[in-house]
């Protein structure tokens, strides 16, 4: 824990270090593509942390100066499978919106959707030491919470608190300057395999950049394609990826739970060059072109080319009708909402005031996904895109985008994590002299 | 497990991705401080150094120096910049010629080379000279405008008769007093720094003046005038030209200058002396002592 404290609090530092300079990168790395986009950041009078939301809820402060996509390579599930091809297809991104904002770039924030992310949630408990509550005891109450047994081989990646209670006042968003006994804290609790985390830090420290925060690109998903009252009134987000699925309920505005799928776009591709006996190429190319998951009568008359290279002209000339192509693709995106559901029930979704699900991701994109949702995640389902940002490129404000805006959102404004707060000094060790020795790096 | 070598060229050439030096040669090439020494600096350097490189040899110095030397005299020596002849203004023709003596310039000459503020010096330094100015006129020419010193009075010094003007600066020798009859003779240490007190004297010498040979300074602190026959009318220090007037009067109402008198004596003014000769105080004496 505490080397992830220090490695977590360096990667603040990091960014506010990019801040300084005014530009960063946000690296979505995903399972299809690789999108790269390079915010500037226009100062501090336009950036105030202090401000809460600003005007245009909070993305007023940057602009999106370049962006880049590139097929991704070597990446599955969410997760990096061989390196040097992710660490050339994250170049390939890096350096493409490089040349688009005419700005070198160090820094960079990352999110990744893999790496099985589990979800915890926390509480602690303190008796507050002076009169009000001060920024020493949300650190010591957030450091009492008794953190559980995350398993062999995993990493913290988000622990946000999400409430605070003061004696018998529970839902206080900020309780500094509050007068009252005992502070009690929830905390949410994001774990990751560290081996995917480790991998995803070694591309980007290969590509010579920085890393300056990680976040999961569900959470990401959810801050942009996410209105400000679904956020907190509660909805889960659903970031039907490439590679794995994933889910992020809100609640007052802060993730309450976090899931994934492993199973997304790739999978639907791969059902269809199967079934139709064709290259995973073309069958990419015909899903995206004619997919869907409603079938009409119309679609019995509705033929598909589907186009081979063998040779055989028999073969290269074959055809399907799309009621086919649905028949083959339904079952399967039927299975990742139905497994959706399963992993929003276990974690107690009903119960939630707002029974809101917005479907988002390059995998929401397919016609008549609503109505096949509508029926096995409940009426209350919306297609969503991410937020509108200054300076996006059209080709980029997709659904398949929302986590890349998400992050760009998460890198202007990021919530409060554990590591945000000092540690209480009788948790640090004894050696005084090493604290002397931090106190002058931290503040020199 | 596919092959990791075999087909590396094969996938080398499906990938777009730069290679790693390329990536890190174009963050390097957008990185200001090194984009600003590649565009700038290094041309700089690159010319500079040659620049210095070839400027290090005797030879290739003097051969700019000659090119400039070169193209410096050529512009200098156009028609335009040309001055072929000499003008003065304002004064007769000895200065003129004077002048011209104390400029020795050869025409035609670039008007580069002519040194106007010392040519001017030179010429004002002429004692005839009060001021002057030179310029270039278009049309080639070299314009003097002389502003001559006028001559008030004739000086005679222990070297000979001078021409000085009106602040007492010596003009020039004359050899006669017949040369300038019209000016006023005026002589004796320290005239020249009083000259306007002695042309007042002839101002007022009215009927006086046909008689009038000249005016002396004497022991630098009065005058006399000197009248024809050696008659002296002796100044006070204070106030002579009053005094002189007091005897020009007395002249026209006693024809006293006219009578044998060798000396009016005005240096105390309450007391006008008279000095005469011998011969008239030896007729005065037979006169007087006849009527006794």
């Amino acid at each position: 824990m505490r080397d992830l404290y220090q490695s977590q609090r360096a990667q603040r530092a990091m960014r506010q270090a990019a801040m300084q300079r005014g530009v960063i990168a946000i690296l979505d790395v995903g399972s299809s593509k690789i999108a790269c986009l390079v915010l500037r950041f226009d100062g501090q009078d336009h950036f105030n942390e202090n401000d809460g939301v600003g005007s245009l809820a909070g993305q007023s402060s940057f602009r999106v100066i370049g962006a880049a996509t590139t097929r991704s390579r070597g990446v599955r599930f969410g997760e990096i499978d061989a390196m040097a091809e992710t660490e050339r297809a994250i170049r390939t991104a890096v350096q493409a919106a490089q040349k688009m904002a005419n700005v070198r770039v160090d820094h960079v924030i990352a999110c990744m959707s893999g790496g099985r992310p589990r979800s915890y949630g926390l509480d602690g408990q303190v008796d507050v030491m002076g009169q009000v509550v001060t920024e020493g005891d949300i650190g010591r109450v957030l450091a009492e919470c008794d953190v559980p047994d995350i398993g062999e081989g995993r990493e913290v990646l988000h622990a946000q608190p999400i409430n605070f209670a003061l004696d018998h006042r529970s839902g206080l968003a900020d309780p500094r300057g509050q007068i009252g006994q005992q502070l009690a804290t929830d905390m949410h609790l994001v774990t990751i395999e560290d081996s995917v985390i480790e991998n995803l830090l070694y591309c980007i420290k290969r590509c010579d950049l920085e890393l300056a925060g990680v976040a999961s690109s569900a959470y990401a998903a959810g801050i942009s394609s996410l209105v400000e009252d679904e956020q907190e009134l509660g909805a889960a987000c659903i970031d039907m990826g490439g590679g794995s699925t994933g889910i992020s309920i809100f609640m007052r505005k802060h993730m309450i739970y976090s899931d994934s799928v492993r199973m997304g776009g790739d999978h639907v591709t791969s059902d269809i060059s199967m079934g139709l006996q064709v290259a995973p190429a073309m069958a990419e190319r015909i899903k995206t072109f004619y997919g869907g998951v409603l079938a009409t009568g119309m679609d019995d008359r509705e033929m598909i080319e589907v186009g081979s290279d063998t040779g055989d002209w028999e073969h290269d000339r074959r055809t399907v009708s799309r009621a086919e192509l649905i028949g083959i693709m339904r079952p399967r995106v039927e299975e990742i909402l139905e497994e959706v559901r399963v992993r929003l029930d276990a974690a107690g979704f009903e119960h939630l005031p707002s029974q809101q699900i917005v479907l988002t991701g390059g995998g929401s994109q397919i016609p008549g996904l609503d109505g096949l949702a509508n029926k096995i995640l409940g009426q209350q389902v919306r297609i969503g895109r991410p937020l509108r940002v200054q300076g996006l490129p059209q080709a980029a404000t997709g659904s398949a985008f929302s986590a890349a805006v998400g992050l760009s959102l998460f890198a202007a404004h990021p919530q409060d994590e554990w590591w945000d707060f000092d540690i209480p000094a009788e948790k640090y060790p004894a050696r005084s002299f090493k604290r002397a020795v931090r106190w002058f790096r931290e503040n020199w | 497990m596919r092959p990791l070598k075999a087909d590396r060229l094969d996938t080398a050439k499906r990938d777009p991705a730069p290679s790693r030096w390329g990536y890190r040669y174009q963050r390097l090439m957008l990185t200001p401080g090194f984009r600003k020494m590649v565009k700038v600096g290094l041309p700089m350097l690159v010319v500079g150094g040659l620049v210095a490189g070839w400027t290090a040899r005797e030879a290739n110095r003097q051969l700019i120096a000659d090119a400039y030397n070169d193209m410096k005299g050529q512009i200098q020596q156009r028609d335009e910049f040309m001055v072929k002849v000499m003008a003065v203004d304002g004064a007769d023709d000895t200065l003129a010629s004077d002048v011209r003596t104390v400029l020795p310039v050869e025409f035609p000459v670039s008007s580069f080379d002519l040194d106007l503020e010392d040519m001017r010096q030179t010429v004002a330094a002429l004692p005839a000279v009060a001021e002057a100015t030179l310029r270039v006129r278009p049309g080639g020419i070299l314009q003097v405008n002389v502003t001559q010193r006028q001559p008030v009075a004739v000086f005679r010094a222990p070297e000979g008769l001078k021409l000085i003007d009106v602040e007492g600066v010596l003009i020039q020798n004359i050899m006669a007093r017949g040369d300038r009859p019209d000016l006023p003779l005026i002589t004796g240490d320290g005239a020249r720094d009083v000259l306007d007190e002695g042309l007042k004297i002839y101002d007022v010498a009215g009927p006086l003046l046909p008689r009038m040979r000249g005016l002396v300074r004497m022991g630098e602190r009065r005058w006399d005038v000197i009248l024809e026959g050696g008659q002296r009318v002796l100044l006070p220090t204070a106030d002579p030209v009053s005094a002189f007037e007091r005897v020009v009067a007395l002249n026209q109402a006693q024809d006293l200058l006219e009578r044998d008198v060798a000396v009016v004596d005005m240096r105390h003014p309450s007391r006008p002396t008279i000095r005469m000769n011998e011969q008239a105080v030896a007729t005065l004496r037979q006169i007087n002592g006849a009527e006794d």
